[in-house]
């Protein structure tokens, strides 16, 4: 499917934004200028920024702790993002969920899990709730390689199969569960092979590759949308920085990490740009340097905004606080 | 109120009929729940509501929860079974950190005011893996309530309220209640806000604080007291150990400065372990007794049912512990 020019710019708009807000991260971290826990997602634009032309406002995303360019890709605001991970009043829940555990339902996005594999089972559930109400909505369920070896994985995928709901995995297959290259993890050489055992379709794309991804997506959101079931999308892609910030990765080959950073799917995709008359070497400066800005903006303004107060202790923990014994 | 007398399973029927009839919203899911396979609380249901409202799952525990948390935090109000308590574990995950926790993590932009309902097989000579009273991990997890019920009326009510809450409400049914029977209130706007203790039987000299199936335990000893010994007991039936009903609680104790907590749950570090702390803390200098324990043994629960039958509280633990409370050494001093 060819796009747009103007889908184009906006993919590669938003990559350009995933990867300042890691960057600045990494930076700000990395210099001691501020302290926040981080998996950073630097290196997997090219899916969430897929995911964030192909899904509708009100489609609905589950992700992970390495969530950053999802919730970005979905519409999350970076200060939202910024502020949660900073423990911040700007952030999206107060500076009380963390970096692990953004939701905007807004903007669709409805959990984002720090447990390996308890994502799936939640986004069933969405979907079950759009089916009952007979929306045709879809929720698309982020995660990465270790998912898949998860009991709650297999749970939910089954059920989803089982009931042809409106749901999409994305497994952003990094090559590594944390430590673990996925080899030594399964069997199967594919991912995606593991779709055909709960009968549903499977596909393996470039996840480097946004117009790749996208296509991908959009079979499997049509055919969720239409009633006719889950789809598997295995997007094969690399992390850059490991599995924590700060993480060594000395467990990742030197030749597989040089070879991941020439396919860096950012700098690729600007080529494409450049060679298919899409944009020019300015217009693009000029998208980077937008996004520079608006992330060093957002992060001006959370650092300026208070720590959450104290008395955020004893809100939220049930809807009408209850008293313990002291 | 007009009133009914039927069993437990009838009455959590009742209940779950009433929610599904008056809100579209509820729903429920498990395993083996929809006719013509289900014979506990939910028969006949499927039958009446359709399977898109009482639907039947894989045997998928971490799955039931985990849906009905997604289709709660869209705004349902599903009703998740987990069988038999014991298997509860591989749901904890989801129960733990995603319903428990949404609402503060969230700060309330996201909640997951899920019911799951659960059952003790314990006396059923079921073995060590089918058998255990395990409300007390859920009590440890901020976010949740627990409720567990006594009786059918008290069954009924709770757990209406239980499935409209907006908090996830862990629902701890007892295999060995189900047939029990008693009057039940037939509205369907009867329900039993949750943390609030019920007297089961009043008296003066000494409290039993209990819940669930040990509150039996508790009224055959009350009644053993008192026509063999000529002692009053005070019968409190918790209902919900969270929220934790603290002041009917103590106030009962203030008056007969003596307690026993009675419960199936394994003794050590069981629930009572929590309310007797409570106690001390609030009555240290009025209580007459420590405060007495009566819990199943710290075993894995054993089949045979010649050596289950040791393990649980019975009606005359429960009166021995009574009576040590009465004969302590303070008590002595006192006369």
């Amino acid at each position: 499917m060819t796009r747009s020019a103007e889908v184009q710019r906006r993919i590669y708009a938003l990559m350009v934004l995933m990867k300042a807000a890691d960057d600045r991260l990494s930076k700000g971290i990395g210099t001691g200028e501020f302290i926040c826990v981080y998996w950073p997602s630097r290196g997997q634009e090219a899916i969430a920024a897929a995911m964030g032309i192909s899904l509708r406002r009100d489609d609905q995303l589950v992700t992970t702790y390495r969530g950053l360019h999802d919730l970005i890709g979905k519409g999350v605001p970076l200060e939202e993002i910024y502020g949660e991970m900073m423990g911040r009043t700007l952030g999206a829940s107060r500076g009380k969920g963390g970096t692990m555990h953004i939701a905007n339902p807004e903007a669709g996005v409805m959990l984002s899990t720090g447990i390996v594999g308890a994502g799936p089972p939640v986004g069933v559930g969405l979907a079950m709730a759009a089916k009952r109400k007979g929306l045709d909505r879809v929720t698309v369920v982020s995660f990465g390689v270790g998912a898949t070896t998860t009991g709650s994985f297999h749970e939910a995928a089954n059920m989803a199969a089982l009931w042809d709901l409106p749901v999409v995995f994305v497994c952003q297959n990094n090559l590594y569960a944390e430590m673990t290259p996925t080899r030594d993890t399964m069997k199967l050489e594919h991912v995606a092979d593991r779709a055909a055992g709960y009968g549903m379709p499977g596909v393996r794309v470039d996840g480097n590759d946004p117009l790749a991804v996208a296509t991908a997506l959009d079979e499997a959101l049509n055919k969720a949308r239409h009633g006719d079931g889950p789809t598997f999308v295995e997007c094969v892609t690399f992390r850059f920085r490991g599995h924590y910030f700060g993480d060594r990765m000395r467990y990742i080959p030197k030749d597989q990490l040089d070879s991941a950073l020439a396919a860096d799917p950012v700098p690729r995709f600007r080529a494409h740009l450049l060679d298919t008359g899409v944009a020019t070497d300015e217009e693009l400066t000029r998208v980077e340097a937008v996004a520079a800005q608006q992330v060093e903006t957002a992060l001006q303004t959370v650092m300026s905004a208070d720590a959450p107060s104290i008395d955020e202790l004893d809100r939220d923990v049930y809807a009408t606080p209850i008293r313990f014994p002291v | 109120m007009d009133s009914k007398e039927m069993t437990m399973r009838e009455a959590l029927n009742l209940a779950l009929d009433q929610a599904l009839e008056k809100d579209e919203r509820v729903f429920l899911l498990g395993e083996d729940i929809a006719d013509p396979g289900a014979s506990g609380p939910t028969a006949g249901l499927s039958t009446k509501y359709g399977h898109d409202r009482v639907m039947d799952t894989p045997i998928s525990e971490a799955a039931i929860v985990g849906a009905a948390i997604g289709a709660a935090i869209d705004g349902l109000l599903p009703v998740a079974e987990i069988m038999i308590m014991d298997f509860i574990g591989i749901a904890a995950d989801q129960i733990i950190n995603n319903a428990a926790k949404l609402r503060f993590m969230t700060a309330g932009r996201t909640t997951a005011p899920i019911t799951v309902r659960t059952q003790v097989y314990g006396g059923l000579a079921t073995g060590a893996t089918h058998s255990q009273t395990l409300e007390a991990w859920f009590m440890h997890i901020p976010g949740m309530k627990v409720i567990v019920p006594s009786t059918p009326r008290d069954g009924k009510g709770l757990l209406t309220s239980a499935i409209f809450d907006e908090d996830p409400c862990l629902f701890v049914e007892t295999i060995r209640l189900q047939g029990q029977k008693g009057p039940v209130p037939t509205d369907p706007d009867f329900a039993i806000p949750l943390g609030q203790a019920d007297v089961k039987r009043p008296g003066t000299d000494v409290t039993l604080i209990c819940y669930g199936r040990s509150v039996h335990d508790a009224l055959a000893a009350a009644a053993t007291l008192q026509d063999e010994h000529a002692v009053s007991a005070e019968v409190v039936d918790l209902r919900t150990l969270v929220p934790l009903d603290v002041d009917t609680m103590v106030s009962s104790v203030r008056r007969t400065r003596r307690a026993v907590v009675v419960h199936d749950a394994v003794r050590f570090a069981g629930p009572g372990a929590e309310i007797v702390a409570t106690l001390q803390a609030e009555l240290f200098g009025e209580l007459e007794a420590p405060v007495e324990r009566v819990g199943a043994r710290f075993v894995p629960t054993p089949a045979a049912a010649a050596l289950e039958a040791q393990v649980y509280p019975s009606p005359a633990r429960v009166v021995q512990a009574a009576q040590r409370t009465l004969q302590s050494a303070k008590a002595g001093i006192h006369g």
